[in-house]
C-alpha cells in the first residue's frame, strides 16, 4: 500500500469543487472540495449516499459533467492537468481512462452489434483496421468470460442477461487499453449471484492488467470485498479516508460507522440491523458547519458551527469529525 | 395441418412477413374497392348528366347507349362482381373522360405524381432531419428557436396558398424558376421508360431535358414537402432530444468517440427509427396534399385526374385510382416496417 503511493499516483484529484445551476437560477455546490489519489494497480472504493457528489467527482475525471456544471481545483492523470482544458480530458476519455457505468440494461446501445460497440473505440483510439481491432475485442470478451466471444461480436445487446451484458459493458470499457477504470455501482442493478462474478472478474482484471479502479458504490458489502482503500463522502465532501480493512473494521466517522451499522453481516442475532436516522441532504441544501450533524448522534455545539477539517487519526487514516467517535459517548 | 404449420414456421421471418402482409394487402385492396363502389353509387349525381351534354341527355337512346357501354343499365351488385372480376385480368374498365382504358391513364399519370412526390420527400427528410437534429443539439439556443418557428410555419401554412404564392413571387415576379408544367412549353418529353421525365432523361443521357425536368419539379416539390419538413423537423428534434439523454449516449461519450460519432451513429440511430414511420405517414399525406399542388402548377398527375373524374362522376378512374392509393399506401406501410426492422434489431418480422 504505502509503496504504492509513495510513486506519483497515477490519478491524483486535488480540490476539486462542483457547481450545478439551481432550478432558481443559482448555483449550488455539490463537490466541495475533494482530495483523492489513485496509485497504479490500485483499487480506491468511494462511498457514500446518492446526492454525496461521487459520480459527480468521477464524471469531471472524463470531462463528462451534465450541462451547466462548473468545475474548479486540479485532476492530475499522469502530470497532465485534465481540469485544464476540455482538449486533456478528450485526449483521456475513453482510451487511457474508462468508464463503466451502473445499468447494463441500458448502457449498451440496443441497436448497435456488440462487435460495433467493442470495436469503434478501439479503432479510434488505438488507429487499427477493423480486422485488428476485431481481434482485441474477441480477445477481451473472452477475458471477461463471454462464451463464443466470435459468435457474440454479431449479437446485439437484447440477447444476454443483465450480467453477460455487464461483462461486455466492461470488456468494452478495457479495449482500448486504459490505466484508469471508473466503476460507478457495476454491480448495484444486478442479481446478487451475479454480483460475486463481477467483483471476482474486476479484481482479476486488476491484477492481468495492471489496471487501477476508482470503485464507485454505495454498498460497503461491495467495497469490502475489492477496494484497497477507501473514501467515504458525505454532502460534497470526504469525510472518511483510510485502508480498506482499517476503515471497515473500526470506522471513526459516525457517518461510516452509521453505514456500517445499516450493513448486515454477521449473524443477525447479535446484531441488529441500525438505519441512519433522517436522509441525506439534497444539493444546495447541505447543513452549516459539518453537515452530517443533523444525524449525528455524537454532534455537540461546534459541529453545529465549524467545517471539520481533514485530520490524520492513524497512519493513512483521516477522518472530517473533531469528536473521534471512539472516544466519545454518544449522547 | 400440422405439416402445413411446421412447413410455414420453417420459413425465414422475412419470408413469412410478405407473404402475411401481401394476403392481408390484397384483402385490404378488395375491401376498398367495395367501398370506393358503394360511395360512388351513394354520392347524390347521375354519370349520365355529368357526362353528356344536355341535348344527349334527354335523347333517350343516347342515354341507354352510354349506360350500357359503360355497364351501367345492370343491377348494382352484377356491376359490382363484374368489376372484381375484371379486375384480376388487371382491367379497370374504361374512363368516360378519356374513352381510354384506366391503366392506361394511370399508367401515364401516376408517374408524375410519384416524381413529385418522391422529390418532395427527398427534400422533407434531407431538410426534415438536418433541422431537427440541430436545433436538438442547440437546444434552447438561438437556432432551435429560429427552427421551431420554421417548422411551426411549415406545418401552419395552406399548400395551396403557399403554392400560389410561390408560383407568384418565383415566377411572375423574380423569374426565376420555370413556368408550370412538367417541361417548357413545347419541350419534348424523353422516352417512356418510367414515365418519370427525371429518371428517363437521366437514362437516356439527355441532360438538357434532365436539367429542365429538374428544374421544373424543384418548385412544387418544395411546396408540397414543405408540411412534411416542419413535421419531420419536430418529430427528430424530440427524438433526438430523448436519444441524447439515453445511457448509452454517455457511454459513447465515455469511450471518446468523437461528438460526432456520437451524434450521427449513437443518438442518430434509435431517433431515425421513429422518423421512419412519421415519414411513411406522410408519404401518404403528400399523395393527397398533391391535388391542390398538381392543380396550381399544372402538374398532370393523379391528384388532377382524380379531381377531374371525381366531378364527371367518372366510376372507373374513381375507383382505379383508389385502389392504386391504397396500393401505394399498403407497399409504404410495408416498407416502413422493412426499414424498422432493419434499424432497429430487437424488432422481429414475422
Amino acid at each position: 500500500m504505502s509503496s504504492q503511493l509513495a510513486k506519483p499516483p497515477l490519478l491524483s484529484i486535488e480540490g476539486l469543487t462542483i457547481s450545478l445551476p439551481t432550478a432558481e437560477g443559482h448555483r449550488a455546490e455539490a463537490v466541495r472540495g475533494v482530495d483523492l489519489a489513485i496509485g497504479r494497480g490500485e483499487i480506491v472504493g468511494l462511498a457514500g449516499e446518492s446526492g454525496s457528489g461521487k459520480t459527480l467527482t468521477a464524471l469531471s475525471v472524463l470531462g463528462l459533467l451534465p450541462g451547466g456544471a462548473r468545475s474548479g481545483g486540479r485532476i492530475f492523470f499522469e502530470e497532465r492537468d485534465l481540469l485544464a482544458s476540455g482538449r486533456a480530458a478528450r485526449a483521456v476519455r475513453g482510451s487511457e481512462v474508462a468508464m463503466v457505468f451502473q445499468d447494463p440494461m441500458t448502457a449498451l446501445h440496443p441497436m448497435l452489434s456488440i462487435g460495433r460497440q467493442m470495436t469503434e473505440h478501439v479503432r479510434f483510439h488505438l488507429h487499427l483496421s477493423q480486422h485488428a481491432a476485431d481481434a482485441v475485442a474477441v480477445e477481451m470478451l473472452d477475458r471477461v468470460r463471454i462464451p463464443n466471444p466470435r459468435e457474440a461480436m454479431t449479437r446485439y445487446p437484447h440477447q444476454f442477461s443483465g450480467g453477460m451484458r455487464q461483462r461486455i459493458a466492461i470488456a468494452s470499457a478495457l479495449a482500448a487499453g486504459p490505466k484508469l477504470l471508473i466503476a460507478d455501482e457495476p454491480t448495484t442493478a444486478l442479481d446478487v449471484t451475479v454480483q460475486a462474478g463481477i467483483l471476482r472478474l474486476i479484481e482479476g482484471l486488476r491484477r492481468e492488467l495492471q489496471l487501477s479502479v476508482l470503485l464507485i458504490t454505495h454498498d460497503l458489502g461491495v467495497m469490502s470485498a475489492l477496494a484497497d482503500r477507501v473514501y467515504v463522502m458525505y454532502a460534497g465532501r470526504v469525510v472518511e479516508r483510510g485502508a480498506r480493512s482499517d476503515v471497515l473494521a473500526l470506522p471513526r466517522h459516525p457517518y461510516t460507522r452509521g453505514l456500517l451499522d445499516a450493513l448486515p453481516h454477521g449473524s443477525p442475532s447479535d446484531h441488529p440491523l441500525r438505519a441512519l436516522p433522517g436522509s441525506p441532504p439534497a444539493i444546495g441544501r447541505f447543513p452549516v458547519g459539518c453537515a452530517f450533524h443533523p444525524r449525528c448522534r455524537f454532534a455537540e455545539d461546534i459541529c453545529r458551527a465549524d467545517v471539520p477539517d481533514l485530520m490524520p487519526v492513524a497512519p493513512g487514516r483521516v477522518i472530517a469529525c473533531p469528536i473521534d467517535p471512539l472516544m466519545a459517548v454518544p449522547a | 395441418m400440422i405439416k402445413f404449420r411446421s412447413a410455414w414456421y420453417a420459413l425465414p421471418n422475412l419470408v413469412r412477413f410478405l407473404v402475411r402482409r401481401l394476403f392481408v394487402g390484397a384483402l385490404l385492396c378488395l375491401g376498398i374497392t367495395f367501398v370506393s363502389f358503394a360511395l360512388t353509387q351513394v354520392v347524390p349525381g347521375d354519370p349520365v348528366s355529368a357526362n353528356l351534354g344536355d341535348r344527349a341527355a334527354s335523347d333517350p337512346e343516347i342515354v341507354a347507349a352510354f349506360r350500357a357501354r359503360y355497364g351501367l343499365d345492370k343491377p348494382i351488385p352484377e356491376q359490382y362482381l363484374l368489376y372484381v372480376e375484371r379486375l384480376f385480368h388487371g382491367d379497370l374498365g374504361e374512363a368516360q373522360q378519356t374513352h381510354r382504358p384506366v391503366t392506361t391513364d394511370l399508367a401515364q399519370y401516376l408517374p408524375a405524381t410519384i416524381e413529385l412526390a418522391s422529390a418532395a420527400m427527398i427534400l422533407a427528410l434531407v431538410f426534415g432531419i438536418s433541422l431537427g437534429v440541430i436545433a436538438a443539439i442547440k437546444r434552447d439556443g438561438w437556432p432551435d428557436q429560429v427552427i421551431r418557428i420554421v417548422s411551426l410555419a411549415g406545418v401552419s401554412v395552406p399548400t395551396f396558398w403557399l403554392a400560389l404564392v410561390t408560383l407568384y413571387v418565383f415566377f411572375f415576379k423574380l423569374g426565376i424558376a420555370p413556368g408550370v408544367g412538367r417541361l417548357n412549353p413545347g419541350g419534348k418529353a424523353p422516352p417512356a421508360i418510367t414515365n418519370m421525365f427525371t429518371i428517363d432523361s437521366l437514362l437516356t443521357g439527355q441532360w438538357a431535358t434532365f436539367g429542365t425536368a429538374v428544374s421544373h419539379i424543384v418548385l412544387p416539390a418544395l411546396v408540397l414537402a414543405i408540411y412534411t419538413v416542419g413535421s419531420i423537423t419536430r418529430f427528430t428534434r424530440a427524438a433526438m432530444l430523448e436519444s441524447l439523454n439515453q445511457d448509452y449516449v454517455r457511454s459513447a461519450r465515455a469511450k471518446g468517440l468523437p461528438e460526432r460519432t456520437v451524434i450521427l451513429r449513437h443518438a442518430m440511430r434509435p431517433a431515425l427509427a421513429a422518423i421512419v414511420t412519421v415519414a411513411g405517414m406522410a408519404f401518404g399525406r403528400m399523395l393527397s396534399g398533391t391535388v391542390l399542388v398538381e392543380s396550381v402548377f399544372s402538374w398532370p398527375g393523379i391528384g388532377q385526374y382524380a379531381y377531374k373524374s371525381a366531378l364527371a362522376l367518372d366510376l372507373r378512374a374513381i375507383m382505379g385510382v383508389s385502389l392504386v392509393v391504397a396500393v401505394i399506401y399498403i407497399v409504404v406501410n410495408m416498407a416502413v416496417d422493412l426499414i424498422y426492422a432493419l434499424i432497429d434489431p430487437r424488432i422481429r418480422l414475422g
